[in-house]
């Protein structure tokens, strides 16, 4: 096996630099596992790269799970120690990664050890290290014995969590959760909660932002008692801190903390000492903390009920739905769903569409694009009826959007739309809309007709594009635009599969051969495409054969990105640089075209 | 006074003289504009001395061990590593020139056996790790020995490489690119002490950033007003506390320093402190608002105070006073009177830097004609010092320099009419724990000592 390779070249290039480049190599270690690999490894630890020294910390914890216990104090503990009482801090970072991998199967005499180093790295001199600890403070606590995480851990973590520097506190707060769980109620009470307290209220914003962060976990760590009692006071103060970032993080975490409340006299906590901070936070004057609320405040209806939602919950979703930042309204709207359940979405209706359409005519295309994708959503939610009534104009008005994304996207909502509502709802609604656009004078909505015919070909099926939207793609092909024509060659190649064979024969090929002697070349490249494609399929339809023989057609999976033109300018002028192909496939294919045109701007 | 005492006399009392060792740069008369040193800094050790350069250079200098055989040189500064971090580039969409004149070149505290700095231009920072190298691997599988890759197919054979000894190489290379992030012309960069981050600073706003993560920085100033008609003041220096991770300053050009506790808010364009001496109504003048401008504002190492240096003074402020400074040191008084002409020939709008000692008892900073001055700060006294290739003989002491003004001029003074305003010290460096200072003298950076006695 190549594991002889692997112990010799790693020390020799953890020596040199470049760590990036080290990466491969310890991802490479890391997949050979073998005990040899541990001093390569160890000096891949030191390196001053941070993606380097985890890949190697992660491959030390693994590789400590093959050793034996006699080995693993052998081998594998004066490793760590090595790495603890190193000279840089990158070596007593890592080594805070593996503490608590080696210690659950060493010695009594070895795990005193190992518990005095942690202790010393998490009071080290850099940042850096007592960072590296904290955040492990967590994970060694779970494998250290009950009596140990009280007399050792709740110290340490209690001086973490009054460290000078912010970043080390607030990583205190993750370790937290982890030391929770270990401990009973009343050591809680007495070991934990002070700092948690402390912690919450903490000068430093990006610590409060921890706790706010990480409520739920905390909510359930520490049980329900002590939620009450404590965590839901210092949840309203989140929910009314001065830094808008905390505020946004606490009402991230409104409807989980509601959610994970004992369910017995939940509803009377959250409409007491909730939702008033709730109220206040609808009309904040952040807007990402309304948009963090209307993210999740829906979801409160499931748990507070009909009533409780109709008379309270009801009107914040109405002045959310006003709200002046778009992205809260849209919030809102994505999560109909759970509104819908629990009183239907009649209730909401009337603000529901001046919302909807202020939004649909949003002048930020981002806005615009994101109402559309929740149309699906909102249509099945609403009704045909409703649907009809009031939003099918809007989303015919997106296909003739002036942004290319905002009418791709409208394509593609219709095609959903169909998906929903049926075929039959399909033919009297929207298709002879779109197909009124192929006269437009406006040459991107004709081809916007092309893009919906493409989309929604496959949806309606044979009947309605053979009757109603061939005809129109057929009588398309005369096009005086080349960009028109050369996505009516598309279209045919797209809706073939579903035509008949007399329709095939009979009405696309001509037109098909006729845009292959177009004197545009880019019509005559897609309409040759688009003919070995078609005439593949009616060989197949006359001569069945397996797909693996089926030729291929010459570049049909080349990537051609539209051409942007304006209508006029498509005068044949000569290609710059021609390329003759041979073309060998198929007899239709020899009848039309003997060239190929690329032009050079392809490239 | 907390930290003062120690360390001497830095200002040329009766303790010890400064005195030559060492200078560095080409003798001719005619500089080119590319070796105009730019930026002059210290690491945190004191070992190594790096400037920057208008040319884009960086130079670094380590100081050599001492040496036995010969026990009256003590360790000179000798180049340890020279490389191009900034590039001219061409800003295609805002049709602008981004010239590699490097601002600022900071240190970070020495994590392993390589070295690492920041060093930015006016729109880029770049983080570099500058190491040493004496093993070279050999016999790679996939190229050859000058470096041109194999053709795989014709490889038949895994060998392992083996490290051969050769001399030693100093290696700099480009770790991280910060860009992007700056409309405006960055004046400062200042890592925290947490270590993880650091901030850089551009006539509007301020950026924090974290080392490791080149494509997002916050932005924590902002002084832009939304009618650029509005705009008063522009920041014109920030820094980070030397240890309290949350605290940072930035002056402005109307003579102002504001404090900001980043704990209070993750925007704080709402400072905590706010420094500000009362103007003398009766020296106001024309150009009042211009030399009140910051240049430069450092926290001295003890945290406790920090200067700042106008046109014509350097005052020490302690963080707990807001209203005045504890402490203000007239830099060139004499240059009062002659403002009209140093606005014509736009020398008013120099940016001289200070630093401090490395036991906060001295400061130092810079002036005209090649003279750089030094304060006491215990004992008052004062000094004024040439660097010059003169009396640039080994261990030759410095005499202290007097301008004259007005009345008769004694033996030994310089009137301020011949003062030579082309030759101006703009940036000086003490090392952070011995009396050894570097000083930029155009294209020459001098290094004095103590001398020893």
């Amino acid at each position: 096996m190549a594991g002889a390779a692997g112990p010799g070249a790693g020390p020799a290039a953890a020596g040199g630099d470049g760590d990036d480049s080290l990466y491969p190599i310890a991802v490479l270690i890391d997949e050979l596992r073998n005990e040899d690999v541990q001093p390569p490894l160890e000096s891949l630890a030191t390196v001053e790269e941070t993606v380097v020294r985890d890949k190697a910390v992660e491959s030390l914890r693994q590789i400590s799970q093959e050793h034996t216990p006699i080995a693993l104090e052998a081998h594998f503990v004066p490793l760590v120690k090595r790495l603890a009482s190193g000279d840089w801090f990158t070596s007593r970072t890592s080594a805070c990664g593996l503490f608590s991998v080696c210690y659950p199967r060493a010695s009594n005499a070895v795990k005193a050890e190992i518990r005095q180093h942690f202790r010393s790295l998490c009071s080290d001199d850099t940042p850096m290290v007592r960072r590296a600890a904290a955040s492990k403070l967590g994970e060694f606590a779970k494998v250290l014995e009950l009596a140990s995480v009280k007399s050792e851990i709740v110290p340490l973590f209690t001086n973490l969590a009054s460290d000078e520097q912010d970043s080390v506190r607030l990583l205190a707060v993750e370790a937290c959760v982890s030391i929770a769980q270990l401990l009973s109620q009343d050591d809680l009470e007495a070991l934990v909660m002070p700092t948690l307290r402390q912690a919450a209220e903490d000068k430093s914003w990006r610590v409060r932002y921890m706790v706010a962060d990480k409520f739920s976990e905390l909510q359930k760590a520490v049980g329900p008692k002590i939620t009450l009692n404590d965590l839901i006071p210092a949840f309203q103060n989140l929910l009314k801190d001065c830094e808008a970032e905390v505020r946004a993080a606490a009402a991230h975490k409104v409807k989980e903390l509601c959610e994970n409340l004992p369910i017995e006299g939940r509803e009377t906590t959250i409409m007491n000492q909730i939702l008033p901070y709730i109220k206040e936070l609808v009309s904040d004057t952040n807007q990402h903390v309304k948009s963090a609320l209307a993210s999740v405040i829906m979801g409160l209806s499931t748990i507070l009920g009909k009533e409780n939602t109709i008379e309270h919950l009801l009107p914040l979703f109405l002045a959310q739905l006003k709200d002046e930042c778009p992205e809260v309204r849209l919030n809102i709207i994505s999560n109909l769903d759970c509104v819908n359940e629990v009183i239907g979405i009649r209730q909401l209706s009337q603000s529901l569409l001046p919302a909807i359409v202020e939004l649909a005519e949003d002048a930020k295309w981002r806005v615009r694009l994101a109402i559309i994708e929740y149309m699906p959503l909102l249509a099945s939610q609403l009704g045909v009826e409703f649907f009809d009534e009031k939003l099918n104009s809007l989303c015919m008005a997106w296909l003739v959007d002036h942004v290319y994304a905002i009418r791709e996207a409208a394509t593609n909502n219709l095609m959903k739309l169909v998906q929903k509502f049926g075929t039959e709802w399909a033919q009297n609604t929207i298709v002879p809309k779109v197909l009124v656009m192929a006269n437009d004078p406006n040459y991107l909505h004709r081809m916007t007709t092309l893009f919906c015919i493409n989309a929604l070909s496959e949806t309606c099926g044979q009947e309605i594009t053979t009757k109603q939207m061939l005809p129109i793609v057929l009588k398309m092909a005369g096009d005086q635009v080349a960009n028109v024509r050369f996505n009516v060659a598309k279209s045919l190649q797209k809706i073939g599969p579903i035509l008949d064979t007399n329709a095939l024969q009979g009405e696309v090929k001509p037109v098909l051969q006729k845009l292959g002697q177009d004197e545009d070349m880019d019509v005559k490249y897609f309409a040759q495409e688009a003919i070995s494609v078609v005439a593949q399929r009616l060989r197949k339809l006359d001569f069945p054969v397996k797909d693996s023989e089926v030729p291929r057609a010459p570049g049909a999976e080349k990537n051609h990105f539209l051409r942007p033109r304006v209508p006029g300018e498509d005068t044949g002028k000569g290609p710059t640089y021609r390329l003759h192909v041979n073309t060998r496939d198929t007899l239709v294919q020899l009848e039309i075209a003997e060239l190929v045109h690329f032009s050079q701007s392809r490239d | 006074m907390a930290g003062a005492g120690g360390g001497g006399c830095p200002a040329g009392g009766n303790d010890f003289q400064w005195c030559f060792s060492q200078v560095k740069g080409a003798i001719d008369e005619d500089v080119a504009e590319a070796d105009i040193i730019s930026t002059v800094e210290f690491n945190y050790s004191g070992d190594l001395l790096a400037t920057g350069d208008k040319g884009g250079r960086v130079v670094i200098f380590q100081r050599e061990q001492e040496n036995k055989s010969r026990p009256h040189s003590r360790g000179e500064y000798n180049v340890y590593s020279t490389f191009q971090s900034h590039e001219p580039e061409f800003d295609y969409l805002k049709s602008l020139e981004i010239e590699e004149k490097i601002n600022k070149i900071r240190w970070l505290p020495q994590q392993n056996a390589a070295h690492f700095l920041l060093s930015t231009n006016d729109k880029t920072i770049k983080l570099w790790k500058i190491s040493e190298r004496d093993k070279r691997a050999e016999g790679y599988n996939l190229k050859d020995e000058d470096g041109r890759l194999r053709d795989p197919f014709r490889i038949t054979a895994l060998r392992v490489p083996i490290l051969k000894p050769m001399d030693l190489m100093v290696e700099a290379s480009p770790r991280r690119i910060f860009a992007n992030a700056h409309t405006y012309h960055i004046n400062s960069i200042s890592v925290n002490s947490d270590h993880e981050t650091y901030l850089s600073a551009d006539d509007l706003r301020i950026n924090l950033w974290h080392l490791e993560i080149t494509d997002r920085s916050f932005n924590i100033v902002d002084i832009k007003p939304a009618n650029m008609e509005e705009l008063t003041e522009v920041i014109t220096a920030a820094e980070f506390h030397p240890h309290q991770c949350n605290v940072f300053v930035y002056s402005s050009s109307k003579g102002t320093i504001r404090l900001c506790d980043m704990r209070s808010s993750a925007l704080c364009d709402r400072h905590s402190k706010f420094f500000e001496e009362p103007e003398d109504p009766s020296s106001r003048s024309f150009f009042s608002e211009i030399i009140s401008s910051i240049s430069d504002v450092k926290f001295s190492h003890s945290g406790r105070y920090m200067m700042t240096r106008d046109y014509l003074s350097v005052k020490v402020w302690d963080l707990n006073m807001e209203s005045r400074p504890v402490e203000t040191h007239q830099v060139h008084e004499y240059l009062r009177s002659k403002l009209c002409s140093l606005y014509e020939n736009d020398c008013i709008f120099d940016k001289f830097e200070c630093c401090w000692n490395g036991s906060d008892s001295a400061i130092m900073t810079g002036s005209y004609n090649n003279f750089f001055r030094m304060f006491d700060r215990n004992t008052r006294r004062d000094v004024t010092l040439e660097a010059s290739r003169e009396n640039s003989k080994p261990r030759a002491s410095l005499k202290p320099r007097k301008v004259c003004t007005g009345g008769k001029r004694k033996k030994d003074e310089i009137s301020v009419d011949s003062l030579d305003f082309n030759k101006k010290i703009l940036h000086t460096a003490w090392h952070p724990v011995e009396n050894i200072i570097a000083v930029a003298a155009t294209n020459n950076l001098y290094i004095f000592q103590d001398k020893i006695n």
